[in-house]
C-alpha cells in the first residue's frame, strides 16, 4: 500500500501547488453553465426543465478538460516510467492516479454544483439528489477518463482524440445522471436512476483500472 | 537496510534474447550472465540498442524472443521484477514544482524503503546545499544528479544506468564511480550504457553491434 498512499499524496500535493489546474477546471464549469441563461433566455420554467441537462454535460466537459494532463505530464517527464518498475501492481497505481484525479476535480466539481443550479433556476427538491448523482457518477468520468488518457499517450492532438473516445462512453452516466434529478424534481422515486449510477461506477473500478495498466505499459513499450 | 548491509546473492541473466522495433531488427542472440557484485558496460554506436536492451532488462520492453532470469529463474512477472531493479534513464522523472529534497522523498516512500538514506544520498550527490531548492531552478547536471541520488537514497539489487556520465562534471563523475564501486562491494549489481568514461572497473565490456543483423538478415521474417 505504500506506493499507493505515496503516489496519491504526491498527486494532491502537487495539485494544491499548481492549484490554477483544479481552479480552470471549476472555473470553465461555471462559465459554460451561466453561458445558458443567456443562450435560452431567463424563463425560470425553460431553465428548470434544462438545468439537470445543462449541468451534468457542463460537469463531463469540464472533467475532460483535466484528463489530458492525468498521465501526460509522468510520461513525458519519466516519472511514468519509474511508476512501471513499482514492483507491486500497476493496477494499484492506476486507481491512485484516479483518486487523485477525482478529488481535484471531481470533488470541486460537485461543491459547485449547487451554486450553479441556482443560475439555472433548478427547484429546491433536486438539489439533494444532483449532489447525490454527481458523488455516484463523477468517480466513472474519472475512471473511463483515465483509461481514454491512457490510450490515447503519446499520439499526436491525443487532447482531440480523447474526447473523440471517452465523451460517447459518458452517454450512460449523463442518462441516468439527468434522470435522478428530473425525478425528483418531478416527485418521482430517483432511488432506481441512482442505483444504477452506482451499479456504472462498480463496473468502471472493476474494468477500467486493468484497461488503463495495459494502455501504459503498451505506452511506455 | 542500511548501506552496511548486503544484498542477497542473486544473479541477471539474459539468453538469446532478440529485439525488433518498427519492423526493423536491433539485435539478435543476445546473451549475457551478471554475477553477484558484477557489472556489465554496455558499448556500441548510436543506434546499436543500448538504451532498448536496458528497457527490456527493466521490464519496461518485452522481448521479440529470448527471455531474462534472475537467479536462474525465468522472469514472467514484470510488475514483480521491479522490486529487484532501479532504472535511470534519459528523463530524470523529477517534478520541477517540488523542492530537491521532497522529489527525493516521494520516491523513496513510493517504493517502500525509509527515509533514513536520503541526506546520505544528497551528499553521496553534491545536492545537500540544495535541499531545499525547488527543482525547477535546477540545472541539467544537477537534474542528473538528483535522479541518480534515488539509487542511494532507495537501494535495489540492480542498476540500469542509461548513459549516466552525461552532463556530469569530474567531481560528480568521481561520486557516481564511488557509488558504484560501493553498490557492487555490498553484492549489487550495474548495467550501464557508456561512451566514454570508464565507471565500473573490472566489469564485463558486452558490444552491442555484434549481435547487429546484417543488412540482408534485417528485414527478413516480417
Amino acid at each position: 500500500m505504500s506506493a499507493f498512499t505515496a503516489l496519491l499524496a504526491r498527486d494532491l500535493h502537487l495539485a494544491l501547488r499548481q492549484s490554477a489546474d483544479s481552479f480552470t477546471v471549476v472555473a470553465f464549469f461555471a462559465i459554460a453553465t451561466v453561458l445558458f441563461p443567456f443562450g435560452v433566455g431567463p424563463e425560470a420554467e425553460v431553465l428548470a426543465r434544462i438545468a439537470a441537462g445543462v449541468l451534468w454535460v457542463a460537469a463531463l466537459l469540464a472533467a475532460l478538460l483535466s484528463l489530458d494532463r492525468v498521465f501526460t505530464v509522468d510520461f513525458e517527464d519519466g516519472s511514468l516510467d519509474q511508476l512501471l518498475l513499482n514492483g507491486q501492481s500497476l493496477t494499484l497505481m492506476v486507481l491512485a492516479k484516479v483518486a487523485a484525479h477525482w478529488l481535484t476535480t471531481g470533488v470541486p466539481l460537485i461543491i459547485m454544483s449547487p451554486v450553479m443550479a441556482v443560475t439555472l433556476q433548478l427547484p429546491a427538491e433536486g438539489y439533494g439528489v444532483l449532489v447525490l448523482a454527481l458523488i455516484l457518477g463523477t468517480p466513472t468520468v474519472s475512471l473511463i477518463g483515465a483509461l481514454g488518457a491512457a490510450l490515447v499517450l503519446g499520439s499526436r492532438r491525443g487532447g482531440v482524440l480523447l474526447s473523440l473516445l471517452v465523451l460517447p462512453l459518458y452517454i450512460p452516466v449523463l442518462i441516468f445522471g439527468t434522470a435522478a434529478v428530473e425525478a425528483a424534481i418531478t416527485g418521482m422515486p430517483s432511488g432506481p436512476m441512482l442505483s444504477v449510477l452506482a451499479g456504472l461506477a462498480l463496473i468502471a473500478v472493476t474494468l477500467c483500472p486493468l484497461g488503463t495498466a495495459a494502455a501504459l505499459r503498451q505506452a511506455a513499450e | 537496510m542500511g548501506t552496511s548491509d548486503t544484498f542477497k546473492t542473486a544473479t541477471f541473466s539474459g539468453e538469446n534474447l532478440t529485439c525488433r522495433r518498427g519492423g526493423r531488427m536491433v539485435f539478435a542472440g543476445l546473451g549475457f550472465t551478471i554475477p553477484t557484485g558484477g557489472a556489465l558496460v554496455l558499448r556500441g554506436p548510436n543506434g546499436s540498442g543500448k538504451t532498448t536492451l536496458l528497457r527490456l532488462m527493466a521490464g519496461l520492453a518485452r522481448p521479440t524472443a529470448g527471455r531474462l532470469l534472475w537467479s536462474g529463474a525465468a522472469l514472467e512477472d514484470p510488475e514483480a521484477h521491479g522490486r529487484h531493479l532501479r532504472f535511470i534513464g534519459h528523463l530524470d522523472a523529477i517534478k520541477p514544482a517540488f523542492t530537491v529534497r521532497e522529489n527525493l522523498a516521494f520516491w523513496v516512500a513510493f517504493w517502500g524503503r525509509d527515509d533514513g538514506l536520503i541526506g546520505r544520498a544528497m551528499e553521496a550527490f553534491g545536492l545537500a546545499a540544495l535541499a531545499d531548492f525547488p527543482a525547477r531552478l535546477l540545472s541539467a547536471g544537477q537534474r542528473h544528479r538528483l535522479a541518480l541520488a534515488r539509487l542511494v537514497a532507495s537501494p535495489a539489487p540492480l542498476w540500469l544506468l542509461d548513459e549516466p556520465a552525461n552532463a556530469l562534471d569530474d567531481r560528480s563523475l568521481g561520486a557516481l564511480t564511488d557509488t558504484i564501486a560501493a553498490h557492487r562491494a555490498r553484492g549489487g549489481m550495474v548495467v550501464l550504457a557508456s561512451h566514454g568514461a570508464d565507471l565500473a572497473s573490472g566489469g564485463a565490456t558486452l558490444a552491442l553491434d555484434k549481435f547487429a543483423p546484417t543488412d540482408a538478415a534485417q528485414w527478413t521474417d516480417l
